[in-house]
């Protein structure tokens, strides 16, 4: 029996140690060189995320950028050379690893490790030692608070009211056009974003008169979706909205062709618009929204997805890849115009300047992409995941009711 | 609902018996504490993957081909790596922690190689995802098969080892290895038979439950995590005890979920866990006063 216990402890500490750091960095340091460091999680709960939207911008943004010589510095283009850690999902080894690479490395820039929690948790370094955070794999409605304490970090994809502002909206006017009954069942992961995204939706849904029918949260890590969806089946909404993570997200797909769960409206979280999605439901995807979304006429992004599938055979994800694209692109940008690795001035620029992306020009606010630069929420139409919302000369009508699961 | 609720969490139940049931073989009878289990299963569902994608080779037949293999390699990793960590430990409980330590870094291994061939992002295929009319109740067809395995499978091994001469020399062994040898049974050979044919029992369930989960590189520890707690709960060695087990636990986390709140799951699994060990501590079906 204490032996059972004492294994069963030992077993619990593997599980919460997780893994070992496999990445090292690259090579010693020359003066002609810019050096970029970034910690990442390559491995434990967080690769999945960071493997899809994150290392490959990063890979193809540096490989672009050597391609051409390197950045453009006080006349004349300087390689880039990498210095990469696993963090391994764990935020005390995130904070050590940028901690590292600024004081050991040296490194002249960094990149901004994936999700809300890391980049929360390695904000105060970023900012003791005045290096620019350009983020785009965290949402937090904290992030214009985050802005006035920490004016070196940037926050892409925004907070979560944005997505449900838009989302209510696009409802709304669904509701109004008598397309949908006003009753929703919604569903959530235990977990930051999940937690967050439903506590903006139940408020938002209340205010503009929606019924939640259903409103549940599940942990993270639940293998088997189907007295949920039943649930939700049987609750007698025709908005159906889950706010999950990618393996919940293909689960609860499944699960509802299975159960020819068809609700008219179908929301899903992260992990819709990753590539993996319609590799795994084919035609079936049309119709599902989730969060982001392309416009599928601008040449910016269809190009970027060009180079995208050619360097990692597999499209970005439609969220957060494109606008992780324009971050790197801006940091390029405002780096070239300082002409030196002068931090606070690069800042500077970064706040104030306007900078030409695959988005197209695009001046932050309140080192925010201001509305109107990118889809919100998006549906899967004709095979692309199109941005719907918020109203904006780039989007397309919301297709409905969600075609029946064939 | 009640009869959807008790066929899903059979269902439910029926994957998580079918992922433990080769734990407890090579907990219980080979006393190896093989914390890379959930690396060997996610293995399997990426060697299925990659059959199914790449050579379009249908998931059962890929389960042919899969299952002798991590038989075989099971077999290797136990002549090789574990058989001289047995040869020199002084008791049962030094082997214990020995095998936690080696398979400890057998996961790593098994983790970078799965990582350099498949990167750590998400994978996914679909197959039986069609819905089977079971009382009334629809459910999928991949789970279906899934449970149709662990029962077989279950069924099948506690009959072999409580029926046969091999059985009962392998059920010797897991009760005491050293009077074992006095009645000529090959300890060894037993353990390392053990060994590898719970490596086989894990690969068929990573094979199976690749149908309906989607995985990564770096899933592997839950799987062992919920092995252990089956394993435990059923008796070390038990192979009934691990489809109870699983069953119990299916089914507690679907009617938790249907009735009382999905957010709910994890701490009723872990209070059932809580009161077998303290009712029962050497597990249902094990034996007491070891």
């Amino acid at each position: 029996m204490t032996r059972r216990f004492r294994i069963l402890a030992a077993a619990l500490a593997v599980g919460l140690a997780g893994t070992l750091s496999l990445a090292a960095p690259n090579q010693a340091l020359a003066q002609d060189k810019i050096k970029i460091g970034y910690a990442i999680s390559k491995t434990g709960p967080n690769a999945g995320g960071a493997n899809i939207t994150q290392i490959p911008n990063y890979q193809l943004w540096v490989k672009e950028l050597n391609d051409k010589g390197g950045l453009m510095i006080g006349g004349k283009r300087v390689p880039v050379e990498v210095i990469e850690y696993d963090d391994r999902s764990n935020s005390e080894e995130a904070v050590r690893a940028v901690e590292r690479l600024i004081t050991q490395d040296k490194v002249d820039l960094l990149l901004p490790p994936w999700g809300t929690g890391l980049n929360l948790a390695v904000g105060p370094v970023f900012n003791k030692y005045g290096y620019p955070q350009l983020t785009f794999s965290a949402v937090t409605d904290q992030a214009p608070a985050l802005v006035k304490r920490w004016p070196n970090s940037f926050w892409f994809l925004g907070t979560s009211a944005q997505y449900i502002d838009a989302l209510v909206d696009l409802l709304s006017k669904q509701q109004k056009a008598g397309k949908i009954n006003g009753t929703v069942a919604m569903i959530s992961v235990a977990d930051g974003f999940g937690i967050d995204l439903s506590k903006a939706a139940r408020d938002g849904l209340t205010k503009a008169g929606f019924k939640l029918a259903m409103d549940k949260s599940y942990p993270i890590g639940t293998q088997d979706m189907s007295p949920l969806i039943s649930e939700a089946q049987r609750s007698g909404a025709d908005t159906f909205i889950a706010f999950s993570y990618p393996p919940d997200t293909v689960a609860i797909n499944d699960q509802s062709k299975v159960a020819s769960f068809a609700p008219k409206v179908m929301f899903t979280g992260v992990g819709t618009g990753f590539p993996l999605f319609p590799q795994r439901f084919g035609a079936n995807v049309e119709g599902i929204m989730s969060l982001g979304g392309w416009d599928p006429n601008n040449a910016g992004t269809t190009e970027y997805r060009k180079k995208h599938v050619a360097m990692h055979s597999r499209d970005p994800d439609y969220w957060g890849s494109q606008l992780g694209y324009v971050s790197l692109q801006m940091l390029e940008q405002a780096v070239e115009r300082v002409g030196k690795i002068d931090r606070e001035a690069i800042i500077k620029q970064l706040q104030t300047g306007t900078f030409d992306t695959v988005l197209g020009k695009i001046k932050l606010v309140d080192n925010m992409p201001p509305k109107g630069t990118y889809a919100y929420i998006g549906q899967w139409q004709n095979g692309l995941f199109t941005g719907i919302a918020p109203d904006g000369a780039n989007m397309k009508p919301m297709v409905i009711p969600k075609p029946a699961w064939k | 609902m009640f009869v959807e609720a008790l066929l899903t969490g059979i269902t439910l139940g029926g994957m998580y018996a079918l992922v433990a049931m080769g734990l407890t073989l090579q907990y219980g009878v080979a006393r190896i504490m093989n914390l890379s289990y959930g690396e060997i299963l996610v293995a399997a569902a990426f060697a299925v993957f990659w059959l199914f994608t790449a050579a379009g080779l249908n998931p059962l037949l890929g389960l042919v081909l899969i299952v002798p293999a991590a038989l075989l390699v099971s077999w290797l990793i136990y002549r090789i790596l574990l058989l001289p960590l047995v040869q020199r430990a002084k008791t049962r409980d030094a082997l214990e922690v020995d095998s936690i330590l080696a398979t400890f870094g057998l996961l790593f291994v098994v983790q970078g190689v799965m990582l350099v061939l498949f990167g750590g992002a998400y994978y996914s295929y679909s197959f039986l995802a069609i819905p089977v009319n079971v009382f009334g109740v629809t459910i999928a067809a991949n789970r279906l098969l899934a449970l149709a395995f662990a029962a077989v499978i279950g069924l099948a091994l506690y009959l072999g080892l409580t029926r046969t001469r091999a059985g009962t020399a392998l059920r010797a062994v897991a009760v005491d290895p050293v009077s074992a040898q006095l009645v000529a049974i090959d300890v060894r050979a037993a353990a390392a038979i053990a060994f590898a044919l719970g490596g086989a029992l894990v690969a068929s369930g990573g094979v199976l439950v690749s149908m309906f989960l989607t995985f990564n590189a770096n899933i592997g520890v839950v799987f062992t995590m919920k092995a252990l707690i089956i394993v435990i709960m059923g008796g070390v060695g038990n192979m009934l005890g691990a489809l109870v087990a699983g069953l119990i636990l299916g089914l507690t986390e679907t009617f938790v979920a249907t009735w009382i709140d999905p957010g709910l799951t994890l701490a009723a699994t872990y209070t059932i866990f809580l009161i077998i060990l303290l009712v029962r501590p050497q597990g249902l079906f094990g034996r007491s006063g070891r």
